[in-house]
C-alpha cells in the first residue's frame, strides 16, 4: 500500500490518502491544479513535508535514488540521453515491447532521434516497467497515443499491476479513460485533494 | 650557466612597440571596429600593472621575508579563487561560488606549487620568492583558466540538461550516475587545452616562460628543464583543481536527497 500522510509542498494544504495495493487512484484537475507537483511531491524530486511510505517502508529510511527506483514515475515527456533506444534498457524487457506494440529485438536497435512522440511514450513505459518499481506514478501516459496505442499501454499497466499487486497513481485529463482504468478518482482543486463521485 | 651580457631593454625601445600598439588602434578606429578604446585601456593597464609588479618584486625580492610571501601568495589566490567564480555563465548561489572556485585554485595551484618548490626545484629555502612567486603565478594563471572553464561548462549542461537529469533520478540513477556525461565533458573542456598545449609545446611555439629564461641569457637546456617541470605541474594542478571543482560543484546541485536543486543556479 502507497501511503501518503500530511504531504505538503509549495503552499498547497496538507494532502493525505492512500491507495491500496493493486489498486489505481485516477486522479484529476485542471491545468495547473498541482497534479504533477503532487507525483513529484511522492516521488521525492521537490522539496518537500509529510511522510510517505510504501508497503511499511517508510521514504524517509531509505536514499533518495532506492526510493525513486521503488516508485516509478513516469512523465507525459520523456527523456532519452543515449544513442540507441537498447542502451536505455537494462534488461531487454523483449515481452514488455511486443506488448506495447513494438517489433520485437529490433526495437533495441532504433535511433532515439527518430522516434515519434508516440513511441518514445510508449518505449519510456517499457523502460520504466522493465525496471520492476514497486509502485507507479503515471503523468499523462497516453497524451501522445494514437486510440490503438492507448489500449496497449492500458492494458501493459493494468497486467503489471495486477501481476505484481503495486499500487498506482494515474493522472489523466479524459475522464472516460479513468472510469476505465481506476478503482478510486479523486480531482486536484483549490490546492486540494478532493473524492471524485 | 647565465651569461653576462644581456642586452636590457631601455624606455625609449619599448615605447616603439607602443608605436606600433598606436598603429594599430588608429586603424582600427579609422575601420569603425570599436576596438581602439578597449585596446588602448588594456595597454595601458598591461604597462601599469607589470611595472607595478616590477617595483614590488624588486622590493619583496630584497626583502626576502616568508610572511610576505605567504600575503602575496594569499591575495593572488583570493583574486584567482574570484576570477574563476565572476567568468561563470551561469553561477552556483551564495558564497559557494566564490569558495568553490578558490578551494580548488588552493587544491590545483597552491598545494602543487608548495610540492613542486619544496620537492623539485629546491631552492635554498623553499619559499625563496624569486622561486615561489614566479612559480605560483604561472600555477594560478594556468590552472585558473581550465577550473574556470570545467565549471562553466558544468552549471551551463546542468542547467541545459536539468530535465534529462530528473529523468535519470526519476529511474533510481544516483545523483553521481547521472551527472557521469556531463562530469566527463566539463573535465574534457577544461583540460583538453592544457593537453593539447603540452602535446605541441616546442614544436609550433616556444613556451613563454621558457623563451623569458633564453632572453634573460640562460642556457636553452637549464630552461627547458624549468619549463617541462611548470607544464607537468600546471597538468596536475588542471587536472585535480577542475576534477575538485566540478565535484563540489555537484555536491552543491543537489541536495541530501539527491534532488536536483536547479534554483540553486542563476544566470549572470
Amino acid at each position: 500500500m502507497l501511503k501518503v500522510e500530511q504531504l505538503q509542498f509549495l503552499d498547497w494544504h496538507a494532502l493525505s490518502f492512500d491507495v491500496n495495493s493493486g489498486d489505481c487512484l485516477g486522479l484529476m484537475g485542471r491545468s495547473g491544479s498541482g497534479k504533477t507537483l503532487l507525483l513529484r511531491a511522492i516521488a521525492d524530486l521537490d522539496i518537500n513535508e509529510g511522510k510517505v511510505s510504501l508497503d511499511g517502508l517508510f521514504r524517509d529510511d531509505v536514499s533518495g535514488p532506492e526510493w525513486r527506483k521503488k516508485v516509478g514515475l513516469l512523465t507525459s515527456e520523456s527523456k532519452w540521453w543515449h544513442e540507441t533506444v537498447g542502451q536505455h534498457f537494462k534488461s531487454s524487457a523483449l515481452n514488455l515491447l511486443s506488448d506495447l506494440g513494438f517489433p520485437g529485438e529490433s526495437v533495441l536497435s532504433w535511433k532515439i532521434s527518430r522516434l515519434s512522440s508516440g513511441e518514445k511514450q510508449r518505449l519510456a513505459l517499457a523502460r520504466l516497467l522493465s525496471r520492476s518499481p514497486d509502485a507507479l506514478l503515471l503523468d499523462e501516459p497516453t497524451a501522445n497515443l494514437d486510440p490503438e496505442s492507448v489500449s496497449l499501454v492500458e492494458n501493459v499497466i493494468h497486467g503489471y499491476r495486477k501481476e505484481h499487486s503495486v499500487p498506482v497513481i494515474w493522472v489523466a485529463h479524459d475522464e472516460l479513460q479513468l472510469n476505465r482504468v481506476s478503482d478510486i478518482k479523486m480531482s486536484m482543486d483549490e490546492k486540494q485533494l478532493k473524492e471524485h463521485v | 650557466m647565465i651569461i653576462s651580457n644581456i642586452v636590457s631593454l631601455p624606455i625609449e625601445r619599448i615605447s616603439l612597440a607602443c608605436v606600433l600598439i598606436m598603429i594599430l588602434a588608429l586603424t582600427t578606429w579609422r575601420a569603425d571596429l570599436r576596438l581602439a578604446r578597449p585596446l588602448l585601456i588594456a595597454s595601458l593597464r598591461l604597462i601599469i600593472q607589470l611595472s607595478l609588479v616590477g617595483l614590488i618584486l624588486e622590493y619583496v625580492f630584497e626583502i626576502n621575508n616568508f610572511l610576505l610571501v605567504t600575503l602575496i601568495a594569499l591575495v593572488m589566490l583570493l583574486v584567482a579563487g574570484r576570477e574563476v567564480s565572476v567568468r561563470q555563465k551561469y553561477r552556483v548561489s551564495g558564497r559557494w561560488s566564490y569558495g568553490i572556485g578558490t578551494c580548488s585554485m588552493f587544491v590545483s595551484s597552491f598545494a602543487v606549487s608548495i610540492f613542486g618548490l619544496a620537492a623539485i626545484i629546491r631552492a635554498e629555502s623553499w619559499w625563496d620568492p624569486r622561486y615561489s612567486i614566479p612559480v605560483l603565478g604561472m600555477l594560478l594563471g594556468n590552472t585558473m583558466t581550465a577550473v574556470a572553464l570545467s565549471l562553466d561548462r558544468f552549471t551551463t549542461y546542468v542547467w541545459e540538461g536539468r530535465e534529462t537529469i530528473e529523468a535519470k533520478l526519476m529511474l533510481g540513477h544516483s545523483s553521481q550516475e547521472a551527472l557521469k556525461m556531463i562530469s566527463r565533458d566539463s573535465l574534457r573542456a577544461g583540460l583538453m587545452p592544457v593537453i593539447n598545449s603540452m602535446a605541441i609545446a616546442g614544436i609550433v611555439s616556444l613556451p613563454g616562460m621558457m623563451t623569458g629564461q633564453i632572453l634573460a641569457g640562460n642556457s636553452p637546456t637549464d630552461a627547458v628543464r624549468y619549463q617541462i617541470v611548470i607544464w607537468l605541474l600546471i597538468a596536475v594542478g588542471c587536472g585535480f583543481g577542475s576534477m575538485l571543482v566540478v565535484q563540489m560543484a555537484s555536491k552543491r546541485v543537489f541536495d541530501e536527497r539527491e534532488r536536483l536543486r536547479t534554483e540553486r543556479i542563476y544566470k549572470v
